[in-house]
């Protein structure tokens, strides 16, 4: 049986140490997406006391469940911009964490295709780019070499790059691999912790945070990683007044089986608002294509329209002509937190003991391993002591998924578990012990199984399992069946018993 | 009065037509068979529908006997997923339509503890209108 | 790991699957079905309305009273039942026609069972949301009709309480009425087509009796709500194109989702099984066989069937067939079949001209006097009055050596609906 550490899950705050019977931290991450998981992680390898404060039901519910997915090249944006500097840090220290946290990452490769003329101006531009920002072995494509990089290019390319340190990454896997080697590590994460207050003890050199449904934690430091609500979360600590908008990205998924999967990822010619739409080979083997790029009102607007879904397959067709509506098994939509052209990562300089990590758009995953790096030292420099551990654990548990197994392997985990036998969801091959594995690390709606196992994505889009697995559930945590959420809140999935 | 409606008792679904004749008889045209004639005659008289629908299940909800001897059997039991929670049953002949709602109400209310055989009585005789409300699925 | 060896899998224990295990059982060869559930009987055992078996039975039956029927018979023969076990492989040997299924069960580990023949039966699942591609947000609340149908019949719980179903399909009708006998109100049923698919006696008992409307061609367009599902957008259609401006929302908080089936065969790829591409299901032969030798389909997962008496009949053939095969039994001509005008497909895709086939096949229109005709090498041999015809009830018929005289190797009987 695998050990967790999920008493760092939502440990009862009335048995922890602190001031006045409230819980003292030395750092509070407000936001458990790429950035916040990051930065918890990090600072998990010192002797600080760290709590992370995630408003959704799981961790990794926002920007970072529904992105490409996509570690990137290191040459779309100029070098004097620090997302471009953390993006090329980033990239290179992916290596080490799939090493250290068992996450799904594969370096297939980037490529950018240009489909006249025109374009190749613009892929030299980036070439060039990309050669000034170390990036190594970065190639500019004739149409042959691109035809042979990428056998289902259309064969109306001219040309193109190729950036062979790009890769993909399931992202939410990635989220849930970080937040487990930080709690691992004695972080403690907050779920349905929405920030609702903050309050400055200055005599204390404290800040006292509330949530929404009363619970409270002392921090002396806090990082305002808190995503598409970043603004509303400066406002609440007195910190710079800003906005961020929120740019729709509309994406398909498309069936393993199609035979449109290229090897690479492939980029068209950027534009000036995006990157463009992409065709993505998912390191679980289906096919991404997306993402658009529109401003949308809500920050609470993930619908998809046809218009778009429209776009997006004649777009990605421009590209990889095999690309088939048969092939659709789902879409979904992600929001990207829109403030300015660069990260906005600095200590706020009018509220104290405050540090913003704000508008990661892309390269935000790339970036999101040296995110952490630097906002570890830049809590240092406003003062934080940071003393190394001696017990720092990088390792999390390598967790076999039946689908990977060998029959023998599986037979004699069976043995061990008859768990292992029972194929809950037979279109990814996930049996039970791996969902009541996931429930024991704290994801029990859905939505969180889902992206812990991959239950419920496949062909049937859960019409075969999700009884099971509400079943299950209930069974693991004693929750009632009006309890079971799709990803927590009001979302509710049943509304009566007989 | 002349009344045109659908045939259910088949597949088949004939259109039929009911006229009311001088002598008050009803007359109905467009059924292939004879069970088409009477099943006009009736849903324009006195309508009924066969009624199926669930009771709950035995004391702990499921097919119970957790404590069997039997390893393997101890080993299903933990992993009850597929177990039923309700017990499939039908009334043995049509109820009239004005009494569905009371007689799914009593349905639902009703709990059958296991084992069941198939055909077992549940309610017997309900409402003395001549239907039995039968179980359609054994379960132990 | 324990090894097995039968003559002959089948791979599904529903009705299909059943059938077909009885006919080899029955032919004194050795046989075992695998099914995933803990039980046999597969969907049925959550129909439980009415209107199973009249051909089979010639009673109204329940689905699981259909289903219990063949159990029965299953129990008392030498057929050994695996049940919670999954065929997770197939892998078909080059020596002597040997198959290798390679399941997973809590009670026995992994088993790798070794057979000759495989008969697949794996059924259907349904169409969801991300295949028809309905935009909007993703609330809780959205589901197909058959994971409703699971929830309240088996489980006991209920998903909604205002509900709009999209697709008239039986399936969906069905779902109508019995959300309704639970308390729900379910205050639509949309239909893209400008008629329903359903059967006109499920309109009748399931819509009618509940003043449920039903609204022709029309497509949803939108499902509205962040965490639970709040509403839905319907938008009419006019000449085959959606009409913006008259679109309408309807409030509820559930959508039921029945917008088709598609034969399960993700294992038959695994084998090397060619599909067919109208039906999603394997292309085979005169005797229910696929390209691959020795691996037999029947039921859903052949082609989706309206009635499961269609099912166990042809499944009965298919198990016949794969005993035949083990018996070194082959048919020794095969006549082509094609779909000809208005017709979507034929199943099987040829005719053994020594014996009586039953054929089955599905129209692409919807007629009130149509006329199926069978043309053999371009010569109509054969004009049969079929009545009302429609897409969602298919029709089967019997094509024996009297409508194939005259057949050449090169030959091809092409059946027409006019």
């Amino acid at each position: 049986m695998t050990t967790t550490f999920t008493h760092n899950l939502n440990p009862d705050l009335t048995t922890l140490p602190g001031t006045n019977g409230i819980p003292d931290y030395d750092v509070a991450i407000i936001g458990c997406g790429v950035s916040g998981a990051n930065i918890a992680r990090r600072l998990s390898a010192y002797k600080v006391k760290v709590a992370v404060l995630e408003k959704a039901a799981d961790v990794s519910f926002g920007t970072s469940k529904a992105n490409s997915g996509i570690v990137h090249g290191g040459f779309h944006h100029n070098k004097k911009y620090l997302k471009a500097r953390l993006e090329i840090q980033g990239n290179l220290m992916f290596d080490r964490l799939m090493r250290e946290l068992d996450f799904p990452f594969k370096r297939c490769g980037i490529i950018v295709a240009a489909l006249h003329e025109d374009e190749m101006k613009a892929v030299e531009h980036l070439y060039m780019q990309g050669v000034e920002n170390g990036v190594i072995g970065i190639e500019l494509c004739s149409r042959e070499r691109i035809l042979e990089l990428e056998p289902k290019l259309s064969p109306d390319v001219v040309g193109g790059l190729y950036a062979p340190g790009g890769g993909i990454v399931e992202p939410y896997r990635f989220v849930f691999a970080l937040v487990e080697s930080a709690m691992k590590n004695g972080v403690h994460v907050f779920t349905n912790y929405r920030v609702e207050k903050a309050e400055r003890d200055v005599p204390r050199n404290k800040w006292l945070i509330t949530a929404a449904d009363g619970r409270k934690i002392n921090a002396r430091y806090v990082v305002n990683a808190a995503g598409l609500f970043a603004d509303e979360v400066s406002r609440i600590f007195g910190g710079e007044s800003f906005t961020i908008k929120a740019r729709k990205g509309e994406y398909y998924l498309l069936d393993r089986l199609t035979k449109a999967r290229p090897e690479r990822v492939v980029f068209p010619v950027p534009t000036s608002v995006s990157k463009g739409m992409l065709v993505i080979p998912t390191v679980e083997g289906t096919v991404l294509v997306g993402p658009t790029a529109d401003i949308t009102e809500s920050k609470e607007d993930f619908s998809t329209t046809s218009e778009r879904l429209e776009q997006i397959l004649d777009s990605g067709r421009k590209m990889v002509p095999s690309l088939s509506r048969n092939d659709v098994i789902t879409n979904f939509a992600g929001l990207r937190p829109v403030l300015e052209e660069d990260f906005y990562i600095e200590p706020s300089k009018v509220t104290p003991a405050f540090i913003q990590v704000a508008g990661i758009q892309s390269p935000g995953l790339t970036a999101s391993p040296a995110i952490g790096e630097y906002v570890k030292d830049l809590l240092k420099n406003i003062g934080l002591e940071l003393t190394e551990k001696s017990d720092w654990d990088p390792f999390v548990e390598r967790r076999p998924r039946a689908r990977e197994l060998s029959p023998y392997e599986l037979d004699a985990l069976i043995a061990k578990d008859p768990a292992w036998g029972n194929m809950v969801c037979r279109c990814e091959q996930v049996t039970e012990a791996e969902i009541v594995e996931a429930i024991r690390q704290g994801h029990t709606t859905l939505d969180g199984i889902k992206y812990f196992t991959r239950a419920q994505m496949g062909r049937c889009q859960g019409g075969f399992c999700t009884f099971k697995i509400i079943k299950i559930i209930m069974r693991e945590t004693g929750l009632s069946y009006e309890e079971i959420t799709k990803h927590g809140g009001a979302s509710r999935v049943l509304e009566g018993e007989l | 009065m002349r009344r045109e409606l659908t045939c259910i008792v088949c597949p088949i679904g004939c259109s039929l037509t009911v006229t009311d004749k001088e002598n008050g008889e009803l007359e109905v045209t467009g059924n292939r068979c004879p069970r088409g004639a009477a099943y006009a005659v009736e849903e324009i008289t006195a309508p009924k529908r066969v009624v199926t629908a669930t009771c709950r299940l035995g004391p702990a909800g499921a097919c119970s006997e957790s404590d069997s001897k039997d390893p393997i059997y101890q080993r299903m039991r933990r992993h009850g997923l597929c177990d039923p929670r309700r017990l499939p049953v039908k009334t043995s002949a049509p109820c009239p339509k004005e009494y569905i709602d009371e007689l799914l109400s009593e349905i639902y209310r009703t709990q059958v503890n296991p084992p069941v055989r198939r055909g077992d009585i549940i309610i017997k005789n309900w409402k003395n209108l001549g239907l039995d409300v039968v179980a359609v699925r054994a379960l132990d | 790991m324990k090894e097995l060896r039968y003559d002959a899998v089948v791979i599904g224990g529903g009705a299909a699957g059943m059938a077909a295990a009885l006919e080899i059982d029955k032919a004194g060869f050795t046989c075992a079905i695998v099914e995933r559930e803990d039980h046999l009987g597969g969907i049925l055992m959550q129909c439980i309305h009415n209107g199973f078996g009249l051909h089979e039975f010639k009673e109204e039956l329940t689905g699981p009273e259909f289903a219990e029927r063949f159990a029965e018979q299953v129990a008392k023969s030498n057929i050994k039942v695996y049940l919670g076990t999954t065929v997770t492989d197939i892998n078909v040997q080059t020596v002597q026609y040997e198959k290798e299924l390679i399941c997973a069960s809590p009670d026995h580990g992994v088993l790798k069972i070794t057979c000759k023949s495989v008969v697949l039966a794996m059924g259907c699942r349904e169409r969801n949301r991300g295949n028809v591609r309905i935009p909007g947000s993703r609330p809780a609340g959205v589901y197909t009709a058959g994971l409703a149908q699971r929830l309240v019949n088996i489980e006991g719980y209920i998903p909604g309480k205002e509900v709009v179903i999209i697709g008239s399909g039986d399936i969906g009708l069905i779902m109508a009425r019995r959300m309704s006998w639970v308390g729900c109100h379910v205050k639509a049923v949309v239909e893209i087509m400008p008629y329903p698919s359903g059967l006109t006696r499920n309109i009748v008992q399931c819509l009618h009796d509940f003043n449920i409307p039903l609204y022709l061609s029309c497509q949803t367009t939108n499902i509205f709500g962040n965490d639970r599902v709040e509403g839905v957008e319907v938008t009419p259609m006019e000449n085959g194109a959606l009409v913006p401006e008259k679109a309408f929302r309807i409030d509820c908080d559930t959508v039921l989702l029945s917008v088709g089936l598609v034969p399960e065969n993700e294992l038959s790829k695994d084998a090397g099984v060619e599909l067919h591409p109208t039906t999603n299901g394997p292309l085979v032969d005169a005797s229910l066989m696929t390209n691959v030798e020795g691996i037999f389909a029947c039921g859903n997962v052949l082609h989706v069937h309206d009635l499961v008496d269609w099912v166990a009949e042809e499944s009965r053939f298919a198990g016949k067939q794969a005993a035949a095969w083990l018996r070194g039994e082959r048919p020794l001509h095969q006549v082509r079949v094609k779909a000809g005008p208005n017709v979507r497909y034929v199943n099987p895709g040829k005719l053994d001209p020594s014996r009586d086939n039953k054929v089955y096949l599905r129209s692409m229109i919807v007629k009130n006097d149509a006329v199926l005709e069978l043309r053999l090498d371009n010569r109509v041999i054969k004009t049969i009055k079929k009545g009302h015809i429609q897409p969602s009830e298919m029709i089967t018929l019997s094509i024996g050596p009297k409508e194939l005289e005259g057949y050449t190797e090169n030959s091809a009987l092409e059946l027409a609906l006019l």
